[in-house]
């Protein structure tokens, strides 16, 4: 599914993002990303989603070697991913229904296929009744599930959390942490970036751990640290 | 497919009104500079034109003589200017001769003419077989004693032609200087609405939206605008060239008003070359503001 090989990253300035990483993950996975800031989640998420190039190293996503696929290509490759946002990033001046409705307009889809669409996810996502408010309105664990119902709109194959509960409460952290798994349990890959250590224990699920831009820990059942 | 094009002209429309001023700014100046690039073009067509018509009307030179001449004179002067090379025809007129003419023009008018002394004089009228020779067949006269003065219209179709020549450049250099400026408006207004929407162009972008998807909303606030611009300018300059057209056309109908070109052939041309600029300054206005944003 997502396969780095030797890749590493370097920004202008000689600060060394990320150091020779090397990771397999397989579909249908369930993967903690964790590290503090700085360790090189971040840049880690943006080479997934081909924001940037490695400066060394070759990116598998869904068999396709993506540091080498074209610009042009890059709208595709995004829509095989749905990615959530630690700050939501919804648009203030669209409803939920529509913020939703938008992912599948932008991909091109009938207007039959959202009217039908949006309600089956908003319903599994919690959020029926909310459908007419507008994001200013909703709690951050509604927005996030807003956010999280946009993201897997489009049936991606991979689904990218980058600091999904960053900004929730311990409950709605629970909450969001458990509808991404509800999503993996359907098949989808999942790959949370995070430190929310409490999360991530109770979760037990594999954990990368990344620290200096390297790859220090890399663990089935693990836990966000081994201290 | 419709869906889409709806989409893209109320995502437009909003934006431009959204931020008005400087959409009316952005018209403004692409009708401003549109406006003044149809003022040099109706100039310079219209002394092309009169430069054109004058060279295959006027292709002799009129020749005033002095009053008292005699018979002989006027023959030897006659056959002196015929064996000058170029010269296909001359033709003398006497004074007289052309008061006769002037009372035929004037017609009932005449009997104003009646008891004023002859104030015209006698003439030459040399026949050229090209314009071209007219210096050197003036220079060839312009000595004898019997001429008055010459009158040719080389130097004022010379003189038409470099002022049109002048004119042009000027013009092309303002329109430049102008279309440069719209440019920059227009790419500045795009770039004013891109920002107010840099947060959804963003969530687009990572959604897996093409540049294109994202881009024509834009583009089409700049083809909106180019256009609007162009067609105000067009409704200037045609209001300005027809009250031009009629003020000229009456007064001084023999002279000027027969030289001008008819504002339905003029503007048959001017409006596809206006509309035309006026979206090429809006889209590409569009496309170099888009240009930084996209590359997310």
């Amino acid at each position: 599914m997502i396969r780095f090989e030797n890749v590493s990253k370097v920004y202008k300035g000689d600060k060394k993002a990320l150091d020779d990483i090397n990771i397999d993950i397989k579909k249908g996975e369930f993967v903690f990303l964790v590290g503090s800031s700085g360790a090189g989640k971040s840049t880690f998420i943006k080479l997934l989603l081909k924001e940037e190039a490695p400066t060394t190293g070759s990116i598998t996503i869904n068999d396709m070697e993506t540091t080498k696929i074209s610009k042009r290509k890059i709208p595709k490759l995004r829509r095989s991913m749905g990615v959530v946002f630690q700050d939501f990033r919804l648009l203030p001046n669209k409803t939920v229904y529509e913020n939703i409705a938008f992912a599948m307009e932008i991909t091109g889809n009938k207007a039959k296929d959202i009217r039908r669409k949006v309600p089956t996810i908003l319903s599994m996502v919690g959020l029926s009744d909310k459908a007419k408010s507008y994001p200013s309105e909703l709690s951050g664990g509604e927005q996030q599930r807003v956010g999280i119902a946009r993201a897997i709109i489009n049936n991606p194959s991979l689904l990218i959390a980058d600091e999904p509960t960053g900004n929730l409460d311990p409950t709605n952290s629970t909450d969001i942490m458990n509808l991404l798994k509800d999503i993996n349990n359907r098949g989808t890959t999942v790959l949370v970036a995070t430190h929310a250590k409490d999360q991530v224990d109770k979760m037990l699920q594999r954990v990368i751990a990344l620290d200096k831009g390297k790859k220090v820990r890399d663990e089935q059942r693990g836990l966000y640290c081994c201290d | 497919m419709i869906n889409s094009i709806f989409y893209n002209i109320s995502e437009a429309l909003k934006s431009l009104w959204r931020n008005r001023a400087m959409s009316v700014a952005s018209v403004a100046s692409v009708a401003a500079s549109l406006f003044v690039l149809g003022i040099v073009l109706s100039i310079i067509l219209n002394i092309n034109n009169f430069a054109l018509t004058a060279q295959r009307q006027f292709d002799n030179i009129q020749v005033f003589l002095v009053d008292d001449m005699k018979v002989e004179d006027v023959t030897s002067l006659k056959r002196k200017v015929e064996n000058i090379e170029g010269v296909k025809a001359v033709e003398f007129e006497s004074k007289d001769m052309a008061m006769r003419k002037f009372k035929v023009r004037w017609g009932e008018d005449a009997y104003l003419l009646e008891g004023i002394e002859n104030p015209l004089q006698n003439s030459m009228i040399i026949e050229l077989s090209s314009l071209k020779q007219a210096d050197f067949v003036v220079a060839g006269i312009k000595d004898d004693p019997f001429i008055e003065s010459i009158s040719y219209y080389k130097d004022i179709i010379d003189k038409m032609l470099t002022i049109s020549k002048v004119i042009s450049t000027a013009g092309l250099a303002i329109i430049l200087l102008l279309s440069t400026i719209s440019l920059f408006i227009i790419a500045n207004t795009i770039k004013i609405a891109l920002y107010a929407r840099k947060r959804e162009i963003n969530i687009m972008k990572y959604i897996g939206a093409t540049n294109w998807f994202i881009r024509w909303p834009f583009v089409i606030e700049g083809v909106i605008l180019g256009a609007t611009g162009a067609i105000i300018s067009l409704a200037a300059v045609f209001g300005l060239y027809s009250l031009v057209f009629s003020k000229l056309g009456i007064q001084t109908a023999a002279i000027i008003g027969a030289y001008l070109i008819p504002i339905q052939v003029i503007f048959s041309n001017m409006t596809v070359i206006f509309i035309a600029m006026g979206v090429g300054i809006g889209i590409l206005g569009s496309l170099v503001s888009l240009r930084r944003y996209l590359n997310v």
